[in-house]
């Protein structure tokens, strides 16, 4: 084959990603190379491990189930319907894709000192002031509030902070924006004229998004539903504000990495990455699997 | 009988039909044509109900269906692309509309294999859309389209992906179809002898203008 200045363009693009794929390779074969398999499999096997690795999955799972549950109606609507300001929502949707982690978690954090997140968690009695909004002096005290009292008492859900249910909710909050990301993109490239003839033949909107948009948006549900999982998995930040990084309680794989790093195992912490990259690898192939784009 | 009265689409500013008035008599097949992008598309998907008119009204059997739900109006309507669900095999693809309305089992069942035998897709009845040629989507746009049993059928350039040997055959099948359902239909076409072999009445769309070139 003759170098010509086509082929020579082509050959320096290549070698640029292959630089770049090289880079990778080496990276993980590194970290795959610090400990040998049987100290792997040790660690792995220990307790604490294994409960960050099963915190892991279930949590993962309910928040991309939930991420996937929010994607699907807003992705429909974002991708379906005109209105004014939707370029507006569309880039506020966004937000949690371009937040320092930290910040989401810190976020969280503050809402659940408010009166909604304290009511959120521990309800409220017929009564009790409820404020709406409210300013203290430097000495606590009330210079002024718009504030009413419950008319009935409200149940509180349940605990967020510093639990369980607070890693799948700071898992949620980002996993949500990718999710909905997928899912509008996934309807963006179905056309809605199937929906459109639905209507003709009977359909109400819901049934029409029920019988034709969703059967036919399935591969992009499971490519959504990867994602969200994916993005769980490797979350961080959001968790170890919100929800701590309490062992055997709401340490997740990535905190158990955090961990073993600031006591110096890093053997440990290798194992545990390796663990996360083989389980990235599967989620991509999955996603890769049902034909969408990551 | 279809009624339009002074039918008028405005968007961006921009008149896209304007005053659009016409009466197609009951069983009639009116043919329309026009240049590209003159409205035919809009006007069709004013009288399912996919758009709202900026102003006119439309009547069918002398009831006013401008404001009623597509669902509502019992209007069918074949799209140029023929949209058939993916996912759904004919014989769900045929019997969504009767499924919808509660119709039993069996019934469905028989309507369904009489459409089938009528548009000759018996064999593809368990197929997906995406395994069925041009000529064989458009047999089965159709067949779903007349399974919820329409007063007026729309047809949006329906034998505009057929070639031409299996053109002269649709044609055949839509005259069947239409007499045999006893069908009021509105046909678009850029085809000038789709239309003379088709058309009882025509209609011609310039500059979003309605003209009756020929009335039955």
């Amino acid at each position: 084959m003759r170098l010509n200045r086509s082929n020579l363009c082509w050959l320096v693009l290549a070698l640029i990603t292959a630089a770049y794929l090289l880079f990778w390779a080496l990276l993980l074969g590194a970290t795959a190379s610090y400990s040998t398999p049987e100290s792997w499999l040790k660690v792995l096997m220990s307790p604490e491990i294994r409960h960050a690795t099963w915190l892991s999955l279930v949590t993962c799972s309910l928040a991309a189930g939930f991420a996937l549950l929010l994607a699907v109606p807003v992705g429909y609507l974002m991708s379906r319907r005109e209105f004014r300001g939707k370029s507006w929502l569309d880039a506020a949707l966004d937000i949690p894709i371009i937040l320092p982690p930290l910040v989401v978690g810190l976020c969280l954090l503050i809402f659940f000192q408010t009166q909604i997140g304290k009511i959120i968690e521990n309800g409220v009695h017929k009564g009790d002031w409820i404020y709406i909004l409210r300013s203290l002096d430097d000495h606590g005290k009330e210079l002024w509030a718009w504030k009413f009292r419950a008319p009935f008492s409200i149940p509180g859900i349940m605990q967020f902070t510093y639990q369980i249910a607070g890693v799948v909710l700071a898992q949620f909050v980002v996993a949500a924006a990718f999710a909905i990301r997928t899912m509008r993109g996934t309807f963006q490239h179905l056309s809605a004229r199937p929906e459109d003839v639905a209507l003709t033949l009977g359909c109400t909107r819901f049934q029409a998004l029920w019988h034709v948009a969703l059967p036919a948006a399935r591969r992009g549900m499971v490519a959504a539903f990867c994602i969200a999982w994916a993005r769980s998995l490797g979350e961080f930040g959001p968790i170890l504000v919100f929800a701590g990084a309490t062992r055997m309680k709401t340490e997740v794989l990535p905190t158990t990495v955090w961990l073993e790093l600031s006591v110096g195992n890093l053997e440990a912490a290798v194992a545990v990455s390796l663990f996360m990259v083989l389980l990235a690898v599967l989620v991509l192939v999955v996603v890769r699997a049902t034909g969408e784009k990551v | 009988m279809i009624q339009l009265e002074q039918l008028t689409w405005k968007v961006a500013g921009r008149t896209i039909l304007a005053d659009v008035s016409v009466a197609i008599p009951s069983n009639t097949y009116a043919v329309l044509m026009g240049a590209t992008g003159c409205g035919k598309t809009t006007l069709l998907e004013i009288l399912c109900g996919l758009r709202q008119p900026t102003s006119g009204r439309m009547l069918l059997d002398g009831v006013d269906v401008t404001h009623l739900e597509p669902r509502e109006r019992g209007i069918g309507y074949v799209p140029q692309d023929l949209a058939l669900f993916p996912g759904l095999r004919v014989r769900e693809q045929i019997g969504f509309a009767p499924k919808l309305r509660g119709v039993p089992p069996e019934e469905l069942n028989q309507r369904v294999n009489r459409l089938a035998e009528q548009f000759g897709i018996v064999p593809l009845l368990n197929r997906l859309p995406d395994m069925l040629s041009g000529g064989e989507k458009q047999r089965v746009a159709l067949a779903r389209a007349l399974a919820a049993q329409p007063k007026l059928l729309l047809l949006d350039e329906p034998l505009s992906a057929l070639d031409e040997s299996m053109r002269a055959e649709a044609v055949a099948l839509l005259q069947k179809v239409q007499q045999d359902h006893a069908l009021t239909v509105l046909h678009v076409t850029h085809s000038s002898s789709e239309a003379a072999m088709l058309g009882q009445m025509h209609l011609r769309m310039a500059g979003g203008r309605l003209e009756v070139e020929s009335k039955p």
